[in-house]
C-alpha cells in the first residue's frame, strides 16, 4: 500500500504530528512524506528519518499555508503518483484543506482517525459524541484520512530518499493570506501555574465563577476554563485550556464540570494530578483523570472550601 | 492624475452605497446558513441493539451549538447591511431547529428530509443539489456537528461548489466584494485571510453571543416560508460497521457524601504535598 503523509509546519517548526502520520504510513506500507513550502530542506531532512521517500514541493508562493495552493499542488502530485491513502493531520490546517482535496479527488474522507485496521478490509476508527462513543467505518481506497494527534506515537526509524516533486501551483489563490495574529496576553499565564482550578459548562453561570476563584485562592492556584466558558465570556480567552488555547502541566488540575472534549484534554492531560468532578459518569474527562468524583460541583466545592478554610 | 483618483474614490463610494441599498441579489447580503438538529452529547446516549447506530431515546435535541453561532452571525450581518438569511436543514426531523432559526431572525428555511447518519459526503451532496438555484454572497456552516464531530460538510460543500473557503472563523469583516476573516489555529494564534465573495465559511463557537428566541420571534416564524426539497444523494462513501463504548482507563472514583468526598480530596492533596 502506497501511503502519502502531508507534513505540517508553521513559524519554521515542523509539527510533531507529521512524524506520527509517518508512523501510521509505515505500518500500512510504503511511506511517502509530502512537504510543501518556500524552503523545506530542513523539514525534508527530518522527515526522511521516518519515511521511505520525501517529496518536496517548493515555491515562493507556498511560504505560508494557503488552502487552494496546497490543494492545487497536492492534486498534481496525487494524480501523478496515485497513492492508496493520503494522511493529513487533524489540525486547524489539515482539517481545512483535507475535505476540499477529497472532493476534488472524488475520494472518501474520514476525519480525526485514531486507529486503522487492514486485516479485514480497510477499517478506520474514530470517536463521535465528543469522545463518548467510538465507531468503526469501512472505507474504500484510495481515500483521505485526517489523523488525531497522539494516536500513532510509536514508529520506526528509516532513511528515506528526498525527491523534488517538480510541482508548482498552477494558478494564484483566490483566498489571500494576510498574516498571523498573536495570542492575547492577560494578567495571569496559566501555563506557568502549579495549581489550576478549571471550570467547564457545568459551572452553569457567570455568577458561579467566584466560587471557583475562591477555591483557587484557598489552594494557592489560578482559575482556567474550557471552551464553553470562554465562549460565553465568563473568563478571558487567555484562560482557555486546550489545543486552541494553552497547554498546561500543573501539579494539580482540578476539573469542575468539564466534559473532557479531546481539544481540551490535549491541553491538560500531562498534569501531574488530575481530579475531575462531573455529574455525568460517562464524561470522557474520567478517562484522563487520576481521581474522579461523580456528583454536583455545587455540593462538593463549598464543602471542600469550608474544610480548607478550617485548616488555616 | 490625483483628481482622477479622487473622482474614482467618490464613484466607488456611491457605487458601494448603491450596492448596499440595491445589490444584485435584491439588497444587502444574502447568506445561506446550514443548521443541524442534533442530540446533545452530554445527554444520555447509548448504542442501539443493531450495534451500529446510536440509541437516542432520552437525548436532548437542539440546534447544533456551532450552527447557533453561524445563524446569529448571519442575522447580525443582515441587520447591519440588509439582505436575506436562508437556513438549510438536513434530516426528517429538523423542523424544530429550522423554526428556531426563523424565530431568531432568519427569513426562510429549506428542509431536506433525508437522514444521512455519519456520511457527511451525502449531506453535502443533497445540500449542493437543494441550493443549486439560490444566489448567495456567503454560506455559513458551524465548524462541526456536536454529535458526529466530522467537521466535513462545510469543506465538502465548498469543494463541490468551487467556493473560496475558510474554517473555524472567529471574526468577519465585510468589504465591498471581499470578506476578511480571522480563523482559529493552534496555541491561541489566529490566521487572517481575505476571500472574494461568494465564499463559504465555517464558524467557530464564541464568535458572538447568540440571541435568545423571543415570543415575538416565535410568532413571526409561523408566517415564514419553510420549503421541503426532496433530493437523494448520489454516492455512499463510508459504511458503519460497529459502534461501541471506547475502551478507556477509568479514574479511581472518590465516593461518599460531600463531606466524605471533601475529606478524601484533602487527604490526597496533603499526601502529594499540595497543601500544608
Amino acid at each position: 500500500m502506497k501511503v502519502f503523509a502531508v507534513a505540517e509546519h508553521r513559524f519554521g517548526e515542523l509539527n510533531p504530528l507529521s512524524v506520527e502520520l509517518l508512523n501510521l504510513a509505515n505500518k500500512l506500507g510504503e511511506s511517502n512524506a509530502v512537504v510543501i513550502g518556500k524552503d523545506v530542506a530542513k523539514f525534508a531532512n527530518e522527515l526522511a528519518k521516518f519515511s521511505d521517500k520525501v517529496w518536496k514541493i517548493e515555491d515562493a508562493s507556498l511560504e505560508n499555508y494557503t488552502l487552494e495552493l496546497y490543494v492545487d499542488v497536492l492534486l498534481q502530485l496525487i494524480n501523478r503518483e496515485k497513492p492508496d491513502v493520503i494522511l493529513v493531520g487533524n489540525t486547524a490546517q489539515g482539517a481545512e484543506f483535507a475535505p476540499y482535496l477529497a472532493v476534488k479527488l472524488g475520494y472518501p474522507i474520514v476525519t480525526d482517525v485514531v486507529a486503522v485496521n487492514t486485516a479485514n478490509g480497510f477499517i478506520v476508527s474514530r470517536y463521535v459524541m465528543q469522545g463518548k462513543i467510538m465507531v468503526d467505518l469501512k472505507v474504500s481506497t484510495p481515500c483521505v484520512l485526517t489523523v488525531r494527534q497522539g494516536a500513532f506515537k510509536e514508529g520506526t526509524q528509516k532513511a528515506g530518499q528526498i525527491v523534488d516533486a517538480g510541482i508548482k501551483p498552477s494558478k494564484p489563490s483566490a483566498r489571500k493570506f494576510i498574516g498571523y495574529v498573536q495570542p492575547e496576553v492577560g494578567e495571569v499565564d496559566i501555563s506557568k501555574a502549579e495549581i489550576i482550578v478549571a471550570v467547564g459548562r457545568g459551572i452553569e453561570d457567570a455568577a458561579n465563577i467566584p466560587l471557583a476563584e475562591e477555591l483557587a485562592k484557598a489552594l494557592g492556584g489560578v482559575v482556567a476554563g474550557s471552551r464553553p466558558v470562554i465562549d460565553s465570556g465568563w473568563l478571558p480567552k487567555d484562560r482557555q485550556v486546550g489545543i486552541s488555547g494553552k497547554i498546561v502541566k500543573p501539579k494539580l488540575y482540578l476539573a469542575l464540570g468539564i466534559s473532557g472534549a479531546f481539544q481540551h484534554v490535549m491541553g491538560m492531560k500531562d498534569s501531574e494530578l488530575i481530579i475531575a468532578v462531573n455529574k455525568d459518569p460517562e464524561a470522557p474527562i474520567f478517562g484522563v483523570a487520576h481521581y474522579g468524583i461523580v456528583g454536583n460541583i455545587f455540593d462538593i466545592v463549598p464543602t471542600l472550601l469550608d474544610k480548607l478554610k478550617a485548616k488555616k | 492624475m490625483i483628481c482622477l483618483i479622487i473622482a474614482k474614490a467618490k464613484f466607488f463610494k456611491i457605487e458601494n452605497f448603491l450596492f448596499k441599498q440595491n445589490s444584485l441579489h435584491g439588497g444587502g447580503m444574502k447568506i445561506i446558513v446550514l443548521a443541524k438538529h442534533a442530540p446533545d452529547p452530554q445527554s444520555e446516549i447509548g448504542i442501539a441493539s443493531d450495534g451500529k447506530s446510536l440509541s437516542l431515546g432520552t437525548a436532548v435535541f437542539d440546534i447544533n451549538d456551532w450552527d447557533r453561532y453561524a445563524v446569529e452571525e448571519a442575522i447580525r450581518i443582515k441587520e447591519k447591511m440588509g439582505g436575506e438569511v436562508v437556513v438549510v436543514g438536513v434530516g426528517k426531523n429538523c423542523d424544530d431547529t429550522l423554526r428556531k432559526c426563523l424565530a431568531m431572525g432568519a427569513d426562510r428555511a429549506i428542509k431536506i428530509p433525508f437522514d444521512a447518519g455519519i456520511d457527511a459526503y451525502q449531506v453535502a451532496e443533497v445540500i449542493a443539489e437543494a441550493i443549486k438555484n439560490e444566489k448567495f454572497d456567503m454560506i455559513f456552516a458551524g465548524l462541526m456537528s456536536q454529535d458526529m464531530n466530522n467537521a466535513l460538510v462545510g469543506g465538502l460543500l465548498a469543494g463541490m461548489l468551487n467556493l473560496p473557503f475558510a474554517t473555524a472563523v472567529t471574526a468577519i469583516d465585510i468589504n465591498d466584494k471581499t470578506v476578511k476573516a480571522k480563523r482559529e489555529i493552534e496555541g491561541g494564534y489566529q490566521e487572517e485571510v481575505e476571500l472574494p465573495m461568494p465564499c463559504l465559511l465555517t464558524i467557530q463557537s464564541g464568535i458572538n453571543e447568540p440571541r435568545y428566541v423571543s415570543v415575538m420571534g416565535i410568532k413571526k416564524a409561523k408566517t415564514k416560508e419553510m420549503r421541503e426539497v426532496n433530493v437523494a444523494p448520489k454516492s455512499k462513501k463510508v459504511e458503519t460497521l460497529r459502534m461501541y463504548l471506547p475502551p478507556v482507563k477509568k479514574a479511581e472514583l472518590i465516593t461518599g457524601d460531600p463531606d466524605q468526598i471533601a475529606s478524601k480530596v484533602i487527604a490526597i492533596l496533603k499526601e502529594r504535598g499540595l497543601i500544608g
